[in-house]
């Protein structure tokens, strides 16, 4: 009897759970059906852009949704266009320099400031250690007047100068976040290192910068994506009559022109747009990580 | 050691700091002092006390802006985080293409806030021409693209952070939970959401303050229209310095007005939240 019992409550689990785990498949099935089509959505903004930069001027205020026909499709006219008459290509290689050369002197001065800061107490690396993080909650607006002005004056206003700009602006975040990790190396080693006779530069170079390579991928994408992004600080510090990041190129376009010139602001955001999701795909995972523990330290 | 490492202060601190005084400290100083004086240009500066507020206070259109940007503030953080929470509880279920998901919601984050915005205003223009409407007609019109705008750049953003923030939820809790009989939802409000506390204070910041400052996608968007009435804060300081002679003062005042506004919700909203963490 007894066993009889226990065979039927044993069947009757097995029933209960064989029905709960074709529910949870279903559910499975409906949760990856309904994300698809929100994705699609998601990137169906970007696809239209794509899809107008091939149609002639005239077609894409006609009906922006449609895909070109033998009759409106343009080749690359559009492309040509933006890359001829608004410098589109000069103004992605100023940007390319502008990013590339911030990111890195921003890198290096920042978190060897940083690894002094935390290895020599006194009154004045408190200060600075006080004022970057107080930099951090300054809004951009604040400065932007007086800012503009100094580095006028300074003549801070090339693609040279602006690197310093960034350094100085952009420092705030950086050193916080390195602080964050140099705070966690244990001093031993640094010691044992310049017990060996190792010259500060020499341990900070040899010892302390592996071991940060983490912080430095995550700060640097950090940076690297508000730099290239950034529109106002380029905009008011730099001679815009000589030198034209992409954004600055698109508010252009767009904003200061009489008649909207359609097919070439799609070509440009097309190109504006293409390179970055490219490299994000490219090198997603350090970027997602990069960001969620710049985000959790922040 | 450290005596070792304190001659180095030229060469481990100057180059960061030099540029910190340039690109930050002076500016900030000066722009302190400027608020209290009339000026065109930096050497004609006549100190005028705090007129320069007064004349802040007293634009309508100052004030306007205020409301709007706390208003859109308010709405957008409400929608961007409560999406973003249930897409990290749904992408954490062992979904199939999970992966894919995060990375097209992530996307849209890397693009620039002025290239995200023209994308949307064409986008907008297209469909709202259809019914005879226009952005640049109607101020909830733009109020309702730029909220459209922002949930479409910051939830992938926020869905990160929650997803970290869920994976780091011991597993034994939440079985304990279920072992007690806790049914989906308790599990949801008793247990999970205040495991998440520190990533909800991490992203309700983000949000409020980042969008309180928003800039370029207001410009690229709406830049304003109709006549000024969907200008946030940041752009209505922006018109009041380049757009208007003689009242770069008044510009300042308002940008130290908006600086102080910033600090405040960001030291409010840290202590509510704070506060209701729980210890791990």
């Amino acid at each position: 009897m007894d066993n009889v019992k226990k065979i039927n409550t044993d069947s009757n689990n097995r029933a209960v759970k064989t029905s709960g785990n074709t529910k949870k498949k279903v559910l499975g099935i409906i949760g990856t059906v309904f994300f698809t089509i929100v994705s699609l959505f998601y990137i169906a903004p970007i696809v239209v852009v794509f899809v107008n930069s091939f149609k002639k001027k005239a077609f894409i205020n006609l009906d922006i949704f449609s895909f070109p026909d033998s009759k409106s499709f343009a080749g690359n006219a559009n492309y040509i266009e933006a890359v001829n008459k608004y410098g589109f290509l000069k103004s992605v290689g100023w940007t390319v320099f502008i990013t590339v050369c911030s990111v890195f002197v921003i890198l290096l001065c920042t978190s060897m400031c940083a690894w002094f800061l935390m290895r020599v107490k006194n009154k004045v690396t408190k200060t600075i250690y006080f004022l970057c993080i107080f930099s951090m909650v300054v809004p951009f607006q604040m400065v932007m007047f007086t800012l503009a002005l100094i580095a006028d004056r300074m003549k801070l206003n090339t693609p040279w100068g602006l690197i310093i700009v960034y350094l100085g602006f952009g420092a705030g975040l950086a050193v916080f976040m390195f602080c964050g990790f140099v705070k966690s190396i244990p001093v031993e080693i640094e010691e044992a290192a310049m017990i060996d006779g190792c010259t500060p530069l020499q341990t900070f170079f040899l010892v302390v910068l592996p071991i940060m390579k983490p912080t430095y991928i995550s700060v640097g994408i950090l940076e690297t994506m508000w730099i290239w992004n950034d529109f106002l600080l380029p905009y008011l510090v730099l001679d815009i009559n000589k030198y034209r990041t992409v954004s600055i190129v698109v508010q252009y376009m767009k904003g200061s022109y009489g008649k909207v010139d359609m097919g070439a602001i799609m070509s440009a955001l097309t190109m504006a747009v293409i390179p970055v999701i490219i490299l994000y795909l490219a090198c997603q995972k350090h970027i997602i990580k990069g960001v969620a523990s710049g985000a959790v330290k922040g | 050691m450290e005596k070792a490492i304190k001659r180095y202060f030229p060469i481990f601190v100057i180059p960061t700091f030099a540029a910190f005084i340039i690109g930050f400290v002076a500016p900030f100083i000066m722009g302190l002092w400027l608020s209290f004086c009339e000026f065109t240009t930096v050497t004609d500066a006549k100190f005028v006390g705090i007129s320069n507020y007064i004349k802040a206070f007293a634009d309508a259109m100052f004030r306007h802006a205020f409301v709007y940007t706390s208003l859109f503030t308010i709405v957008s953080l409400v929608i961007v985080n409560v999406i973003a929470f249930a897409i990290a509880l749904a992408l954490t279920q062992k979904l199939k293409g999970t992966n894919i998901f995060r990375t097209v919601f992530f996307m849209p984050n890397l693009i620039g806030g002025i290239v995200l915005g023209y994308i949307w205003q064409l986008i907008f223009s297209a469909i709202l021409s259809k019914y005879n409407m226009a952005l640049a007609l109607n101020e909830w019109l733009g109020f309702a693209g730029l909220v459209i705008l922002v949930a479409w750049q910051q939830i992938g953003y926020m869905m990160i952070i929650y997803i970290a923030g869920l994976q780091a939820i011991p597993m034994d809790v939440i079985e304990a939970a279920q072992i007690d009989g806790a049914n989906a939802w308790q599990r949801l409000f008793s247990v999970t959401i205040p495991m998440m506390m520190p990533s909800i204070t991490i992203c309700t910041f983000l949000s409020l303050t980042g969008n309180f400052k928003l800039f370029d996608q207001n410009l690229a968007l709406t830049k304003g229209e109709p006549s000024h009435l969907s200008e946030m804060l940041a752009l209505n300081i922006y018109d009041t310095f380049y757009g208007r002679t003689g009242w770069e003062g008044v510009g300042q005042a308002k940008a130290v007005v908006f600086f102080a506004i910033v600090v405040a919700i960001g030291l409010l909203q840290l202590r509510i939240t704070r506060s209701r963490e729980v210890q791990q």
